[in-house]
């Protein structure tokens, strides 16, 4: 042992192969990676305020809580209709001299995934209640507040963005709440948060670790999937668990007319294609969530039958193979509803 | 990885592993294959009650008999029964029940706990032959995955050490309590002999009590003159006479003094670790609080997203790293038999990595954060201050270890000065910017965020360990090449592991493989590094019992083995789709960096500061510390384990994402109320910190008389 009791020796050795297998595990591929992947053609670069969003969103350590990442597993498919690939990261750069490439993948996931929530959630209106109290939407979540993007205003200046909160999470101040430019530009930038089709003729990778589809019983499958679930995964941050929805902000579904008609096809056409039929009334547009987030017919007629059936609601369940049907009427109402499929 | 392969639930395996039940291991296959992991998982929770339950039952039993004992010799109970027995005993009956009431209740006592230990030992021996029958009947159980069940046995592991360390403890402390009861026992029937009147007792009795009547008058042999004590025999006897709650542990022992320039660098490095380890933890706490009370405060400064790198940041830079140093001052050139190359620069280092966590944790809290990667939140300028202290200390470990007087370079300074090289190119490598566009950033994270784990703080306090565990033991580590090839082996899997944090992710997945493999070789240097400080245990057992601080190196060790294999069976592929993203990884984390990093330092600056300014902390003080930390971390990461895993499971199941927030809840109460043990337990610890280092008023006249007489030696050490 002779060669290591020279010091100079046996610390260049260790230091050697340190650096030896540094170079081959961390660096070469980060080089490899950097060098090989590009956006994909239809990424749009961010710009304005959405950049400026991006580091409010690093800068509040949203990414402790939020992922940003489909991985090519089953279970994540709730998350993005394909899994997150090289290239959905290629456009992420330094942020300035003195900050870091944004580490946007993230390692844990106590809230929800962001890699579509543009797709997923597209409403401002949403995402400014929730982010001035996440407990005004969803009463379970312990994401906490941001109040402190948000001023108080007696009365709104032209242009001023009104969010509409209850009264209970004022804490006594009176007046508006007024979105500042720092909400504004972390909306805009989880609204760029979308997965982006790859080019005409490539396929999706696979998801692996497929769950195996249950079918003891031989009843038909929507009513093997819990309808009361896919209401609270789908709806229920705008519509409510109760189904009231928020006054001002999101419409009821307890007592609807358009729930409780007896021709679905209506309601099929809103879930597919969105709505902005009561903008009027102060309700923000609703986004064509059934499309987003690649509901099956099994599962929109689940949510349907739910719908239909709850709060005192009392209309008729229905049946996957009418919706099937419905379906496939209303996508040919809507050619200027970007398809995402 | 075919789940539906991994048949019959293999929580049986762990059933048979804590009970001994050959037979069923056999009749499994009747076993009907509809058990679903519902039930494994609440016959591996009723196991755990049961041996908690198993073990208070034992307790209360053994301290029920002992209060009945005390009642009994309180009321006096004895007279009524025996009188009656006693009349018609002769004397060689007398004889015969002394004996056989004596050799009765000795024998009681001693069969509980050999039983206990025989069913653990024929629980493990037979777990191997279960584990090869278990073949495939049932399609899907969590329990049927190897990861899940290394994890299982891993946990339990610390959890049935602690409980056996209490058992051990109480019985121990009954067995005592009983040998004195019997021995009064006895004084008693002798006494009741001799209050009985005469003409009742028969001739053999009244030979009898004469017997027990006479006593020595104790001074037949030595007279009643005052001993001449040549040999300082009698006046050094430490007698305590009454019961003890707390052992008397043994005091630090006296060693030449320490250079008091070096002691006063290494006392400070030691007191601003403890300043961060209470900050960080304040933090920490915090911020587990907001899990429960979201709303607690709605202050920018004090939002989770910003508050969470504070915390880690501050325990990894503040506390971990600063008390490595400080202990690592003290051994590099003590193992090297030189003094230290320069004093000025451990000063720098010192000022450095401090201004370095106070800049950076009040940058992070006004939201300038270097772009959200764990561990390297801190933007360059701040890094920057650390990179320059650890190169300063570099240099300085080198020219000190170029000059040791030693011929070999004892096997601590080898982890200990390679640590630091890699802690700065780790840095170097993470901070540059040439490689951290897209993905690579990803890459580059990956490895930065474990080898900042592994080649940071595991590989300097494994150094620190194979100096401060030998001292304490008095002896010389076990195994001096299980060192060298622990060390290579660490280098070797260690640096290929990163990327096992994105498994699944869009990191190519051929680097993903090379990081399962990698984990899995890791248990080749941390069983050689277990194995090595258990043996250095062997045949020093003894000497725990009677050490404040051995038991922190015990517990260090085993959650060094059970903690770093654990991270090898989070690495596989199917445990990463259950743990990956859950608490699980926190409760990891911590089980890691605090029940290994921790519990060593913690070991080593009790070690070492009563050696530098010759004052101990109280004992109580430190039990307290030490219970406390060990308890906490367990009601932490255990419910966070449990609550990950069914998390995971929901996730699984397709569950809507709100409920499995909703389901966390009570797990999250349960990490808030562990979480602040520890961190009062932190406060007891800055309170040891403040008695072994505050100058205290009282003066040994006779030590102080001396020095001054001599003048020689050097001052105690006064940091003020």
């Amino acid at each position: 042992m002779e060669y290591f009791n020279d010091h100079k020796k046996l610390f260049l050795t260790a230091l050697g192969l340190f650096l030896f297998l540094t170079i081959l595990v961390a660096i070469l591929p980060a080089l490899y990676n950097q060098k090989n992947n590009a956006p994909l053609p239809q990424a749009e670069a961010l710009s304005g305020d959405a950049l400026q969003g991006k580091a409010i969103y690093v800068a509040n350590g949203c990414v402790a809580c939020h992922t940003q990442q489909v991985r090519n597993v089953d279970m994540d498919k709730v998350w993005g209709e394909r899994p997150s690939i090289a290239a959905d990261y290629a456009s992420l750069h330094r942020t300035d001299l003195w900050r870091n490439t944004a580490t946007v993948m993230g390692t844990e996931r106590t809230g929800p995934d962001l890699a579509s929530i543009g797709t997923r959630q597209p409403s401002i209106d949403w995402h400014l209640v929730h982010m001035f109290n996440p407990r005004i939407v969803v009463k379970q979540s312990i994401m906490p507040a941001y109040p402190w993007m948000f001023e108080v205003k007696k009365v709104p200046a032209k242009g001023d963005v009104v969010v509409n909160v209850p009264k209970e999470y004022l804490q006594g101040q009176e007046g508006k709440v007024v979105a500042t430019k720092e909400a504004l530009q972390l909306v805009a930038y989880l609204q760029t948060l979308k997965q982006i089709k790859l080019p005409d003729g490539t396929p999706n990778l696979e998801f692996l670790y497929k769950r195996e589809k249950k079918n003891e019983s031989g009843a038909p499958q929507e009513q093997q999937l819990d309808g009361t679930a896919l209401y609270a995964a789908n709806c229920q941050s705008c519509h409510q668990e109760n189904g009231e929805g928020l006054k001002g902000a999101f419409p009821p579904l307890k007592g609807s007319k358009v729930v409780l008609d007896e021709n679905p096809e209506l309601m099929v056409d809103i879930i597919m294609n969105g709505y902005s039929g009561r903008v009027q009334e102060g309700f923000p547009p609703m986004p064509a969530i059934g499309t987003n987030n690649n509901l099956t017919p099994e599962e929109i007629a689940a949510i349907m039958s739910h719908e239909k059936t709850s709060w005192g609601n009392n209309a008729k369940k229905v049946t996957s193979a009418d919706i099937k049907k419905l379906m496939d009427l209303v996508k040919l109402k809507s050619k200027d509803t970007p398809a995402t499929k | 990885m075919n789940t539906s392969k991994y048949g019959i639930p293999r929580w049986f395996a762990i059933v048979s592993l804590l009970f001994p039940f050959p037979l069923l291991a056999q009749s499994e296959r009747t076993v009907p294959p509809s058990a679903s992991p519902g039930i494994g998982e609440i016959i591996v929770l009723c196991l755990l009650v049961l041996i908690v339950l198993a073990a208070a039952i034992f307790l209360s039993v053994e301290t029920h008999e002992m209060m009945k004992l005390v009642r009994k010799k309180m009321k006096g109970e004895y007279t009524g029964k025996v009188e009656e027995y006693f009349n018609a005993f002769d004397s060689k009956q007398i004889d015969t029940f002394l004996k056989y009431k004596q050799t009765r209740k000795l024998k009681a006592t001693g069969t509980n706990l050999p039983l206990l230990l025989f069913m653990l030992l024929g629980a493990t021996l037979l777990s191997t032959n279960v584990f090869a029958q278990t073949t495939a009947e049932k399609p899907f159980s969590l329990f049927s995955e190897g990861g899940i069940v290394i994890t299982l046995i891993l946990i339990l592991t610390p959890i049935l050490t602690g409980i056996i360390l209490m058992t051990l403890k109480v019985s121990n402390i009954v067995k005592r309590y009983r040998f004195n009861q019997n021995l009064a026992e006895v004084e008693r029937l002798t006494e009741y002999l001799k209050t009985l009147p005469e003409e009742e007792i028969s001739d053999a009795l009244r030979k009898r009590k004469a017997v027990l009547d006479y006593k020595l008058r104790q001074n037949e042999l030595s007279g009643s003159l005052p001993p001449n004590d040549d040999k300082g025999i009698i006046t050094n006897v430490n007698e305590h006479a009454n019961i003890r709650f707390i052992a008397e542990k043994r005091k630090a022992l006296k060693r030449p003094d320490v250079d008091p320039q070096l002691s006063k660098l290494i006392i400070w490095f030691l007191i601003t670790a403890t300043v961060w380890l209470v900050f960080g933890t304040s933090i920490g706490e915090y911020a587990g609080i907001k899990f429960v009370a979201p709303d607690a405060d709605h202050l920018s400064w004090l939002s989770f997203g910003r508050l969470r790198p504070v915390h880690t940041n501050s325990v990894f830079w503040g506390w971990s790293s600063l008390a490595m140093l400080g202990l690592g001052y003290y051994v590099v050139p003590r193992v090297g038999n030189v003094q230290i190359y320069s004093l000025k620069w451990g000063w720098y280092t010192l000022y450095l990595i401090n201004a370095t966590v106070l800049l950076g944790s009040i940058l992070l809290m006004a939201g300038i954060n270097n772009g959200g990667g764990e561990y390297r939140e801190y933007v360059w300028p701040i890094q920057l201050l650390f990179g320059i202290g650890l190169a300063l200390t570099l240099a300085n470990f080198l020219k000190t270890v170029a000059t040791r007087k030693t011929k070999e370079i004892y096997v601590s300074n080898w982890y200990i000065i390679a640590a630091v090289m890699f802690a700065i190119t780790i840095s170097v490598v993470a901070y540059l910017p040439f490689w951290q566009d897209g993905l690579g950033e990803t890459i580059t994270q990956g490895y930065y965020m474990h080898q900042g784990v592994g080649m940071w703080f595991m590989l300097f306090t494994l150094g620190l360990v194979y100096y401060y565990l030998p001292q304490q033991l008095n002896k010389p580590i076990y195994s001096y090449s299980l060192g060298i090839l622990a060390f290579w082996s660490q280098i070797f899997f260690y640096t290929l592991i990163g990327t096992h944090h994105f498994v699944f992710s869009a990191i190519p997945w051929s680097l993903q493989t090379v990081a399962i493999v990698g984990s899995v070789g890791m248990v080749i240097p941390v069983v050689s590094g277990t194995t090595n400080f258990l043996m250095t245990f062997k045949g020093s057992w003894n000497k725990v019992s009677g050490s404040y601080t051995l038991p922190f190196f015990i517990i260090g060790t085993i959650f060094y083995f059970s903690g770093s294999l654990q991270g090898t069976a989070e690495a596989f592929r199917f445990t990463n789709l259950v743990w990956h993203f859950t608490d699980f990884t926190v409760a990891h984390s911590h089980l890691t960096m605090y029940g290994i990093i921790a519990f060593f330092l913690w070991g080593g600056i009790y070690a070492i500061i009563p050696r530098l300014t010759r004052q101990e902390p109280p004992q109580v003080t430190v039990g307290i510390h030490f219970w406390m930390a060990f308890i906490g971390l367990l009601f932490y990461t255990i419910p966070l384990m449990i609550g990950g895993t069914l998390r995971g499971m929901m996730w699984l199941d397709g569950k809507p994402f709100i409920d499995s927030v909703s389901f966390m809840a009570p797990y999250w109460l349960w990490r808030a109320i562990g979480g602040t043990l520890m961190w009062a337990s932190h406060l007891v610890f800055a309170f040891n910190m403040y008695k072994m280092i505050n100058p205290r008023k009282v003066v040994n006249i006779n030590e102080e008389a001396l020095e001054k007489l001599t003048l020689e030696g050097h001052e105690l050490v006064d940091v003020q």
